[in-house]
């Protein structure tokens, strides 16, 4: 990405948005982190973890608890992940007014995990599912960050962020991007 | 004759639009209950019940309460994947991973700048909200850019996902409506030849004719 490879032929006829990542099955091209999450949770959903419940009213509650992440979750974590751990990284100076603001809004989303939480051990159910998972990626990075607190001071969001976070299959994720 | 789901919000919101769309392509029966958010009904102890986020649309059928239209819009396909529509979010799991795609792109990439535009110019003006010239100016170029990849896009494809009309192109509508018909920044849509051909199809259908009538009889 470094050299811009993400914008160029031939990735764009992966993702004509220019971004990460893009998938491939045989024929199938598909793009969008959480297309790609629910075609294989669907297409593999006889191999390894549950992530997916058949049942129209089960999926229903899945999705929408997939959609909560995407609209009220990952927009506020992701900037906070942005400026205290991206930038940084990049040399980049941290605009704390940014910080500060992003955590009030997902200071106002975790109290509804909270009390969502207290009623159900995952997002969606009782089982982990796609829900949980999608979670994980900027979850993992918060953790390290002083926005840690935000979790540290809700109970059951504490628990079920140190119970997404230690799956043996982050882990796995975690050790590829150590390489 | 089933029960009618219900759907609470007004027409007017684009979240409560995009599932009324969705109903009315797959023929399922509804009863719009209305929320009054100048009054604050949407914050109201009863009502975050059924949405703790405090947002419009909420969801109710027989056996499930749900929220996020999104969320709503794919339970009605699946559990009423012989009505009406039935192409409408796929019936095999490749089209449906192609509807899903573009479904998540509408999301992610269309939705963020295309709403802040909808806010800015259709709605600050009649809330008497005052307008942010730098923030138009900055999603305008963001939203540009989105339409450059869909120009190309819909040169190959009559629709988002495929051949057929989707979920994917269904979740535009609500956005493109306000911006094409509300305010003077239509032109991002009509003047991208490929675009302005999808937005003339999509936007033709009796479904979304039908939203718009709801919208405009301000119910």
């Amino acid at each position: 990405m470094k050299a811009g490879a993400h914008k160029q032929e031939p990735f764009l006829s992966l993702n004509p948005f220019g971004q990460v990542p893009a998938f491939e099955h045989g024929d199938l091209k598909v793009f969008e982190s959480r297309a790609i999450t629910q075609y294989i949770a669907l297409e593999f959903s006889e191999k390894g973890t549950q992530l997916i419940s058949p049942g129209s009213k089960s999926m229903a509650t899945l999705s929408v608890w997939m959609e909560v992440e995407a609209h009220q979750y990952d927009p506020a974590a992701s900037k906070l992940a942005w400026e205290q751990f991206y930038k940084p990284l990049y040399g980049m100076v941290t605009d704390t007014a940014a910080v500060e603001e992003n955590e009030a809004k997902l200071a106002k989303v975790l109290d509804i995990y909270e009390t969502r939480l207290s009623q159900s051990k995952y997002l969606a159910g009782d089982g982990f599912s796609l829900a949980d998972m999608h979670h994980i990626p900027v979850t993992q990075i918060l953790v390290g960050t002083q926005t840690k607190k935000l979790f540290e001071s809700r109970p059951h969001v504490n628990a079920w962020v140190a119970d997404i976070t230690a799956r043996p299959a982050y882990y796995k994720v975690l050790a590829m991007q150590k390489q | 004759m089933a029960t009618p789901v219900k759907v609470y919000g007004p027409p007017l919101s684009t979240a409560v639009s995009r599932v009324l769309a969705c109903l009315l392509e797959k023929d399922v029966n509804f009863q719009l209950i209305s929320v009054n958010m100048s009054k604050g009904e949407h914050k109201a102890p009863d009502f975050l019940k059924i949405q703790p986020f405090g947002q419009v649309p909420a969801f109710q059928d027989e056996e499930i309460s749900l929220f996020e239209s999104r969320a709503i819009c794919r339970y009605i396909c699946d559990k009423h994947a012989d009505k009406g529509n039935r192409g409408l979010y796929g019936t095999n799991p490749l089209v449906k991973a192609s509807i899903d795609q573009w479904l998540e792109a509408e999301g992610q990439n269309f939705n963020p700048p295309s709403s802040v535009l909808v806010f800015q110019l259709a709605f600050a003006p009649r809330m008497k909200i005052k307008q942010d010239p730098a923030v138009i100016k900055q999603n305008e170029e963001k939203l540009g850019k989105v339409l450059d990849v869909y120009e190309k896009r819909l040169g190959e494809s009559r629709f988002l996902a495929g051949d057929e009309f989707s979920l994917a192109d269904l979740s535009h509508l609500p956005n493109t409506h306000y911006l094409v018909s509300v305010t003077d920044r239509g032109e991002l849509f009509t003047s991208r030849k490929n675009v302005g051909r999808w937005w003339g199809e999509i936007s033709g259908r009796d479904s979304w004719k039908k939203v718009v009538e709801m919208q405009n009889q301000g119910s």
